[in-house]
């Protein structure tokens, strides 16, 4: 079956209004990506028929909103491959997956003089949770350095393993660049030197097909916002015997078996992490998500992604003056670039006129800026939804730039 | 594209291509730095004083044309101007892009060339942009020169 840009369009009822007078083009996916009817209607039948409180109640509608719940919850073991529900922990998003995994496992594990590894092409999510780490615990955050076209350095990552190294944290798609870590290698690694690794999946589970247990990692992080969900809810996933030694990081409600004033009981897992009343319409609406990208595929999608990043690449080489940043040899939909005398800024309001939104700035990724030596880019991120056409009114708007700097 | 023109006025791609009093100011006795966290621009602006008249001005940095300009035409308007004149002149032009002065007269003698960011206030995400300079040189008479950004006090809750 050949993917059907146009019939995917019509199932984002936000991609057919106007912008400035024209049509959106929106290629801000990075950032977040536009919610599909079926998601949609979810959260709405969820607060219309079920919305009561989940794990505690015996009347019908929290019953129904804890099966849904927890059905959501199953689609995520599904989506990611994972061994079992138990590993599946609902969080606010990637950002509070890797805070608690810092938290929790790191408190415990680093300490004095240990090392953390991290990449030159971190989020500021997975910078300052380790930076906050290391300051408390007298560790050294480690940083594997990229090369110029924004790929990994291999072995410069072989040698900053070492005994001292107690922790990796690896980005798998970056978000300013779009490069494609080769993450399961660099796990392996890892994992020779018996060193556990957290995935950031932010990026590539929108855009890759992940399966948790092929790549081995230790935990993988996510949020739903940028897989066609709602806001404010996310996953971290984490092999049960390591989530299971894990102290837990924020006590409440749900996550406990029993409490008195001397000593209480933790839950079970996954709920021994999701303390007080969680984002239920979230969680729900993240299960629509991935039942919506199931539906298309995640190959297909990723297939359609590529052949636009493709020609996005080529229509984008051709304007003048214009210099894509990361130009990795794998990469997701991800569009950096930098004109030469136009700061990103005016390109970005300047497109906007256009109807063409797209980010500019740090991307959240201070340190990949100091490494190209720019203050910020413009980038274009794609989604199952973008067309070549809007690939065209991309460079079209590129246009209105040179005319308004000229 | 006539609102956009109304931002991009040949004035204001004139001092982003070619700023006046980008430099460094040695005899400077004032001096403060100012940063836009959000997209990473940052300007220092530097400052000699004769008593209460800023006898020099001038700025370096990095940022975005409307920031470029607005801190390159600020120096060039209040270069011989007294330190009360000045803030009036903040005051004015602040007005003028947050959309807080209702008509602006092309020749409003108080504003003098910095009306040509009149065009500013149908963007409010560029407000930050437009005023960045403005509030540095505010804090390097004020107080003496700190670090300023843009997300600070009140004036950037307010979207300011």
């Amino acid at each position: 079956m050949t993917y059907d840009v146009q019939r995917v369009r019509e199932d984002f009822p936000i991609l057919r209004q106007t912008v400035h007078g024209r049509p959106l083009v929106y290629l801000d996916n990075a950032a977040t990506a536009q919610k599909p009817q079926s998601v949609i209607d979810t959260l709405v039948r969820y607060y219309t028929e079920e919305n009561a409180n989940i794990h505690r109640g015996v009347h019908l509608l929290s019953q129904r909103a804890t099966q849904e719940y927890e059905d959501a919850r199953a689609k995520v073991q599904r989506f990611l491959n994972a061994a079992s529900t138990e590993e599946i922990v609902f969080v606010r998003g990637a950002t509070e997956g890797i805070n608690l995994v810092a938290q929790t496992y790191g408190r415990r594990h680093v300490g004095p003089g240990d090392e953390v590894v991290i990449s030159a092409m971190e989020h500021h999510s997975n910078i300052v949770p380790w930076q906050m780490l290391c300051e408390e615990k007298g560790a050294r955050l480690r940083v594997v350095p990229i090369n110029d076209d924004g790929e990994i350095l291999l072995d410069e990552y072989e040698k900053l393993l070492g005994p001292k190294t107690k922790f990796v944290s690896l980005v798998h798609v970056s978000n300013a660049l779009g490069t494609i870590n080769p993450v399961g290698e660099m796990i392996e690694m890892a994992h020779r030197r018996g060193v556990p690794v957290l995935v950031d999946g932010a990026q590539s589970v929108p855009h890759l097909g992940v399966d948790v247990r092929a790549l081995d990692c230790d935990f993988f992080v996510f949020s739903g916002h940028k897989l066609y969900g709602p806001t404010g809810i996310g996953v971290l996933y984490g092999k049960r015997a390591l989530l299971k030694a894990m102290p837990p990081w924020q006590g409440g409600g749900d996550m406990i078996s029993s409490v008195t004033f001397e000593k209480t009981t933790y839950n079970t897992l996954p709920y021994k992490f999701e303390a007080g009343t969680p984002n239920i319409a979230g969680g729900i609406g993240l299960g629509a998500a991935i039942d919506y990208v199931n539906g298309l595929g995640v190959d297909a999608i990723a297939a359609h992604e590529h052949e636009l990043l493709e020609y996005g690449t080529r229509e984008l080489s051709k304007v003048p003056g214009l210099r894509l940043i990361g130009t990795a040899r794998h990469k997701a939909g991800v569009l950096s670039f930098v004109l030469e005398g136009v700061h990103p800024h005016d390109i970005g309001t300047i497109l906007d006129e256009e109807g063409v939104a797209i980010r500019t700035g740090h991307h959240c990724v201070q340190p990949v800026m100091q490494r190209f030596g720019i203050p910020a880019t413009a980038r274009a991120s794609l989604g199952c939804y973008n067309t070549r056409e809007e690939i065209d009114a991309l460079t079209r708007a590129l246009d209105r730039v040179a005319e308004v700097f000229g | 594209m006539s609102e956009l023109r109304e931002l991009y006025q040949e004035v204001i791609l004139d001092h982003n291509k070619r700023p006046r009093n980008f430099r460094t100011l040695p005899e400077a006795d004032h001096m403060a730095e100012g940063h836009n966290p959000l997209c990473g621009d940052n300007v220092t602006v530097y400052l000699q004083m004769d008593g209460d008249v800023i006898r020099d001005i001038s700025f370096q940095g990095s940022g975005c044309a409307i920031s470029k300009a607005s801190a390159s035409l600020m120096t060039t308007e209040l270069k011989g101007k007294t330190q009360a004149e000045a803030e009036v002149i903040f005051q004015r032009f602040h007005d003028l892009v947050t959309g807080g002065m209702d008509d602006v007269q092309e020749d409003d003698e108080t504003l003098g060339k910095l009306a040509v960011f009149s065009g500013v206030r149908e963007y409010p995400a560029r407000v930050k942009c437009a005023s960045l300079a403005w509030h540095t040189l505010h804090s390097a008479l004020d107080e003496g020169g700190r670090t300023v950004t843009t997300e600070e006090g009140d004036e950037a809750a307010s979207g300011a």
